[in-house]
């Protein structure tokens, strides 16, 4: 099967083709079925794939499948390659079956959206993007399916396009995106610079046997990580997730929570070996920066009343845990984590749209309630991964979150201090969600008279299509720990660390070696820690949201992201505007001005020299002959030729 | 009484004075490249009788050289004369003034 890895990406490119010549012919819900068999099959051909791999000796696991010479120009040769590595195996392994599950849920969700083919056709797009994204032997074609699944989310963000909000969303995501793609292209050029290729083989092999000049190598990481920042939505970048909501609910759920958002931290856990030969201080600032927008955007979230608003700032949250793992150095915790954080955010997303749908397009949290009632399978799935995410074992978010922080402890306790309140803070944003959701009193029954437009106005179930997906998720949340169990007296030695013996080739270089520390050895306590850290949350939502003991504390400047947009806002409005009409200005003035000036000189000049060329061939000729005759003296007089 | 060199060169400079006076004052295209011609075979005229006196191939060969061009030359040169003139009837130089700046 590695020989056809090829056929990874080349089913949803088939689908894409399909759906783009007879999508329309095709109409519903037919087109959501050739995409969703089309995401399937490559499924099925990953799975091939990774078996084939699983047989294969540890070393040797890691095949390269060159499709054609892309850029063959002199000392810059580029292929279309694709590489089969256990790192690019388990991300196109959950990036095809979530996307399968997601299709499927897309085809009840979108029912009868007149533009319902080009969704799937978008959709189809998307995932041959994202194939080629991690599957890609060089950082060129990494960049191509980096550059695709940016635009693709940006189609699709802006899919219901005739409102406002959602097309200037997909423009901001589109702007923003730029920024972290500028730091790739940089990283790419510095990477050819410095070892004249492009490959992750060459560059990473480069940065392990120390070739590489270590500050070569901190411009490669941090260039990468700008572009991580930008794609995976980390301070200051993150800006633009939030505002993607405006998409369709299933495009939330696989674009901007499993996958593409993920991209960041696949680059940097591919180029592990780069972040290793960096100067210390650069895994630190990825770690920090990671920490902070866990932090920054948990807090904004316990105040959001938009119920996929609140999802997003968990993504965010989320990721940030993930780029703290990479900072530290626990880069096979990073993809745990990923892996598990795509079982369950794509759960809660897909759960988030399965009430939207069912509430007739309401998605203000605070007119829903008691939704369990009339809801039964999208309630019991979310509140599944209402636990996962607040780390409750033994769901799969527990595992992977505790794991995170083990490895923070042994780098900095500052750190592991900021990822436990954020786990606090976790715990307790979501549990204000489920309640708000799912229990309580019922508010929509008032609401039939407010908005007048359904007169019996009930919430109802989804159709199977899209409860299936949840339930299958469902049970992935609650088992996928199970890939990277800890090294637990109670937990049998053949199940533990899967995922890092099956990673190992891949991330040996940068992993960060633990054993022996005191962190270590503390584990079990800490674990302890992190469920007391859940519970504590848990416990804090319930008495403010379910019992109402406390008071709800949603201050203003938190429902409003701690006016961090506002004032990017304001910046770019006022004296940022003001900035780059300057620099428009010096572009007209100074730089078009020196070269029409060139242009003015010249016509000015030969303005006047044209009076020369009278029309009158005869003095043409006698100014020849003078010519010739001045020439001759200058020759015989001057020269003294005789 | 021989001719010498000096007399082939006086020749010379005399039919090329005529051609140059002659390019100057008459205003007829046509008359205007004959006495272009007449200044090509003075300047031809010169390097034989050099080519003689000095008893060197090199003066003859660029007469070659000279009358292959000159040849080229009244091809290109009469066509469009011959041209001009058809649209145009008895047009002279003066009017030939369209690139005048």
């Amino acid at each position: 099967m590695l020989e056809v890895v090829w056929l990874i990406p080349a089913f949803p490119l088939l689908g894409f083709l399909f759906i783009l010549l007879f999508g329309r012919r095709l109409g519903e819900p037919a087109a959501g079925f050739v995409a969703a068999a089309a995401v399937f099959a490559s499924f099925m051909v990953t799975v091939g794939v990774f078996f084939d791999l699983l047989s294969i000796d540890e070393h040797h696991r890691s095949h390269v499948v060159t499709l054609f010479q892309w850029v063959p120009v002199s000392s810059l040769q580029i292929d279309m390659a694709l590489l089969a590595d256990p790192l690019s195996v388990t991300m196109a392994l959950f990036v095809t079956g979530i996307g399968f599950l997601i299709h499927l849920f897309a085809i009840g969700y979108m029912h009868g959206d007149p533009k319902f083919s080009k969704f799937f056709l978008y959709l189809n797009l998307f995932v041959l993007s994202m194939l080629m994204l991690v599957l890609g032997e060089n950082l060129l074609v990494t960049f191509l399916g980096w550059e695709g699944v940016g635009a693709c989310s940006y189609f699709l963000i802006s899919f219901w396009h005739t409102r406002d909000s959602a097309s200037t969303a997909g423009k901001k995501a589109f702007v923003t995106n730029r920024i972290g793609d500028w730091g790739v292209m940089l990283a790419m050029f510095l990477g050819f610079q410095a070892v004249g290729s492009v490959s992750y083989g060459v560059l990473n092999s480069a940065a392990e046997s120390g070739s590489l000049a270590s500050s070569t190598a901190t411009g490669i990481a941090l260039l990468l990580f700008v572009g991580a920042v930008g794609k995976s939505a980390q301070f200051p970048l993150y800006l633009w997730l939030p505002d993607a909501m405006e998409g369709p609910t299933p495009v939330s759920a696989l674009i901007h929570a499993a996958t593409m958002v993920t991209a960041g931290v696949f680059l940097m856990t591919r180029m592990n070996p780069m972040l290793a030969a960096a100067a210390d201080w650069a895994p630190t600032i990825v770690a920090w920066v990671g920490a902070l927008t866990a932090l920054f955007a948990a807090t904004i979230a316990v105040a959001q009343s938009d119920i996929k608003k609140v999802l997003a700032y968990s993504t965010v949250s989320q990721l940030g845990y993930m780029f703290l793992a990479v900072g530290t150095g626990a880069f096979v915790a990073a993809i745990f984590h990923m892996v598990t954080h795509a079982f369950f955010k794509a759960l809660m997303f897909l759960g988030s749209g399965s009430v939207i749908h069912g509430m007739h397009h309401e998605q203000d949290m605070r007119r829903m309630g008691a939704l369990r009632k009339v809801m039964p399978i999208t309630a019991g799935t979310f509140i599944i991964g209402w636990l996962a995410i607040a780390g409750v074992p033994p769901f799969a978010g527990f595992w992977s979150k505790d794991e995170i922080l083990l490895f923070t402890l042994a780098r900095s306790p500052v750190l592991y201090v900021i990822g436990l309140v954020t786990a606090i803070l976790t715990a307790y944003y979501m549990t204000r969600q489920v309640i708000m959701v799912f229990f309580g009193e019922a508010k929509w029954e008032s609401q039939a008279e407010d908005n007048g437009a359904h007169g019996d106005f009930k919430p109802h179930e989804s159709p199977p299509i899209m409860l299936f997906p949840l339930v299958v998720l469902s049970v992935l949340s609650v088992f996928g720990g199970i890939i990277q169990l800890p090294s637990f007296g109670i937990i049998p030695k053949g199940l533990r660390h899967r995922l890092e013996d099956w990673l190992h080739p891949v991330v040996a270089p940068g992993e960060a070696v633990i054993s022996g520390t005191s962190a270590y050895d503390a584990k079990v306590w800490l674990a302890l820690l992190a469920i007391g850290c859940a519970v504590v949350g848990i416990a804090l939502g319930v008495l403010v949201y379910g019992r109402r003991k406390l008071r709800a504390i949603e201050p203003a400047i938190l429902a409003d992201g701690w006016r961090y947009d506002r004032s990017v806002s304001a910046f770019m409005g006022g004296p940022g505007r003001k900035m780059f009409d300057a620099i428009a200005w010096f572009d007209a003035k100074i730089v078009d001005g020196a070269v029409n000036g060139v242009a003015t000189a010249v016509r000015s000049t030969s303005g006047s020299v044209r009076r020369i060329q009278t029309g009158n061939v005869r003095s043409y000729a006698g100014v020849i002959g003078i010519g010739v005759v001045l020439i001759l003296v200058w020759f015989v007089v001057l020269r003294g030729v005789t | 009484m021989t001719p010498t060199t000096t007399w082939y060169l006086v020749l010379a400079a005399l039919l090329f004075g005529v051609g140059v006076v002659g390019l100057m004052i008459r205003r007829n295209p046509l008359v205007m490249f004959m006495c272009i011609e007449l200044m090509l075979n003075a300047v031809n005229l010169s390097f034989v009788a050099f080519a003689q006196a000095f008893t060197d191939i090199s003066g003859q060969t660029a007469v070659f050289f000279v009358m292959v061009v000159a040849a080229a030359e009244v091809v290109v040169g009469l066509g469009i004369i011959i041209a001009i003139l058809r649209r145009r009837p008895g047009t002279t130089i003066d009017d030939l003034a369209e690139l005048k700046g």
